[in-house]
């Protein structure tokens, strides 16, 4: 699978072209600045792109937005935004396409590696990455009427599928079939008064929208 | 006489005549009393009695001075700042103190010269401005009818002297232009009244510069403790926090390495421990690093910062406003924390189910504001979190204004005097 990277670190852009690479990525660029990640974006058509949000040459949030920008050119390209930090308005920036493919993750979740490549990988493939953190966040703010209605199993189903995870990760996590967890989230839906979906990313996708409104 | 509806400006003439004859005859006694007791007062400090007699001559005359300093505003909207020095602890009536601290005051010795040059002063103006009223009216109404009866060689009316059968007819007209005259200029009168007033009154150059030392040493003074103790803060939650856990992680990385081929399956454990570590520490590092200086401040500027704090807050909160540039960072990062201290005021406090951020520039000073629906009732008293953000504030010569009645709504309003640095444009798209 072919990806960009860009960190203006080496040492962590050194980790991530390794790491990627042992996990079968072919790392086709890797970019320390803003600018040359948006050509590099735009040329090379990754499968996927890990972007930190950080970058010079104005070390504000360059990377996020030549991500956003990149997107807007070749709808639904998929780009993996990393942070030392978390903010709420940027994950709803990176959302607001609703394109899909779309992950934020802090930097710190690389750490644990086997989740790390599997967000990647889910991005890749047209799904969503969101970080516990900025998920619990939204939660926290929608503990108003309609979420309080939800069981605290439901909550917890609600919390990792608008993590991005897939029936079946969300069933293996809680170590109950996905006929359950199914039929967990058709209750979520009903109470939320969301449409029901078959598909995996856009139910995660409206849940995000949900929570975010 | 405020009854003359058709034109204010008569009424205001009027009104300004009575003011300038009332100040003119009236404070002449006042003035003279008081240039008498001050002198005395001094001279017979060497009979000790002085000691006693001038601290309470001053009060007096310092009282005057001040009712007169709010008629200057009332009337004529000229503002004028007390000038004297604050008062020393312990100077109590008859002590040397006391009395030392009026000598030293140059603001003691203007009022003075102020209340001599004052006397004449008002007595001119307060006899002109009625005079020459009267002898308007007097030309309007009373000549014309009274020319008849008297008449001769020796009567007049303004530039017609003397008066005969025909130059009769000019007279009311002059006595209008008379009346008019007087009218308009009366509130001027009073104005210069209140600009001889600022003159003597007012602090002169060099108390305003010892002022604002003053004010200058106490907010330095502040910034410098509250940053004092920032750093003790940020330090201690250094080594308590991420410096122990990073070496908690060194220690079970060592332990690791020691066990690897012995005990794999140890080894293992210790390593899932030093990952557990190094992410507690880097959750309390961004942590710290929210507290010292919040990233997306950074990247977003205050606008951008302010609508990201707005979306934690567990209650809407709504930021609007349009800065031509971006204010100096400390003032971003003042103002930032001024408004999330004031935001979790309204969620904690308030009662508001909602918020508003309003951020405007005008006249090289940022204002912000911040309202609720809540109940009201908010006052920066000491110690509370309004008291803390003025402190931040000041040191700034910024201002906070609390609008809380009770029953609410609340309105904090933040005004700083800053210079915006032009928009950075983003060089990202300048080269392919």
């Amino acid at each position: 699978m072919r990806v960009v990277i860009a960190e203006d670190l080496a040492l962590l852009r050194d980790g991530l072209i390794r790491l990627l690479g042992a996990y079968g990525f072919e790392v086709v660029a890797a970019v320390d600045n803003g600018t040359d990640l948006r050509s590099a974006l735009l040329s090379h058509r990754p499968q996927v792109a890990v972007v930190d949000v950080r970058l010079p040459p104005t070390f504000t949030d360059e990377g996020l937005r030549a991500a956003i920008a990149a997107r807007a050119e070749v709808p639904g390209l998929p780009v993996l935004v990393l942070s030392q930090h978390v903010e709420q308005l940027y994950a709803r920036e990176l959302l607001s396409d609703r394109g899909g493919g779309v992950g934020y993750l802090l930097k710190d979740r690389v750490a644990t590696v086997g989740e790390f490549v599997e967000a990647v990988r889910r991005v890749a493939a047209g799904g969503t990455a969101m970080d516990p953190e900025v998920v619990s966040q939204l939660l926290a703010r929608n503990a108003g009427a309609p979420t309080r209605a939800l069981t605290p199993r439901e909550r917890e189903v609600l919390g990792l599928m608008a993590e991005g995870r897939s029936n079946a990760a969300i069933a293996g996590r809680l170590f109950v079939t996905e006929k359950a967890i199914g039929k967990h989230i058709a209750n979520i839906f009903t109470k939320l008064g969301l449409p029901p979906s078959e598909d995996d990313n856009r139910r995660v996708l409206a849940v995000l929208a949900y929570l975010n409104a | 006489m405020a009854c003359m509806k058709p034109w204010p400006f008569a009424r205001r003439g009027l009104l300004s005549v009575a003011r300038v004859a009332f100040a003119g005859i009236l404070w002449l006694p006042v003035h003279i009393v008081l240039i008498v007791f001050t002198v005395v007062s001094f001279a017979l400090t060497a009979a000790g009695i002085g000691l006693v007699l001038a601290p309470l001559v001053q009060m007096m005359v310092r009282a005057y001075a001040g009712r007169r300093r709010r008629l200057a505003r009332e009337w004529s909207g000229v503002d004028i700042p007390p000038p004297y020095h604050p008062r020393p602890a312990g100077a109590f009536v008859g002590s040397p103190r006391r009395w030392m601290w009026l000598v030293r005051d140059p603001a003691t010795w203007r009022d003075l010269l102020w209340l001599v040059g004052g006397a004449p002063l008002g007595v001119a103006f307060g006899a002109v401005a009625p005079a020459g009223l009267l002898y308007g009216v007097q030309g309007v109404v009373l000549l014309p009818v009274i020319a008849n009866v008297v008449s001769g060689d020796d009567t007049g009316y303004g530039v017609t002297w003397p008066l005969n059968p025909i130059s009769y007819a000019s007279v009311p007209f002059q006595g209008a232009l008379i009346t008019a005259g007087v009218l308009y200029g009366a509130p001027w009168l009073l104005w210069a009244l209140a600009k001889y007033d600022h003159s003597l009154l007012g602090p002169t150059g060099k108390a305003v510069l010892a002022r604002r030392v003053d004010t200058l040493t106490q907010t330095r003074t502040d910034v410098v403790d509250a940053q004092a103790a920032e750093l003790r803060r940020i330090e201690r939650d250094l080594h308590d926090g991420a410096q122990a856990r990073i070496v908690a992680l060194g220690m079970s990385l060592g332990m690791a390495e020691d066990l690897v081929v012995h005990d794999p399956a140890a080894a293992q454990q210790l390593i899932a421990e030093a990952r557990e570590a190094s992410s507690l520490a880097l959750a309390e590092l961004r942590r710290l690093v929210r507290g010292i200086h919040p990233p997306v401040l950074a990247e977003r500027g205050l606008i951008g910062g302010l609508r990201a704090l707005a979306l934690t807050l567990p209650l809407p909160v709504v930021v609007e406003g349009d800065l031509p540039g971006r204010p100096p960072a400390p003032v971003e990062s003042a103002v930032y924390f001024a408004v999330a201290e004031a935001l979790v005021n309204v969620a904690k406090h308030s009662g508001g189910r909602a918020a508003w951020v309003s951020l405007s520039y005008l006249g090289g000073a940022l204002y912000c504001s911040v309202s609720d629906d809540g109940v009201g009732g908010a006052a920066p008293r000491a110690g509370s979190g309004l008291a803390g953000v003025e402190r931040r504030l000041a040191a700034f010569d910024g201002l906070l204004r609390v609008d809380s009645p009770p029953g609410g709504p609340t309105v904090l309003t933040m005004e700083l005097p800053c210079v915006l640095s032009s928009p950075k444009t983003s060089p990202s798209s300048a080269t392919g």
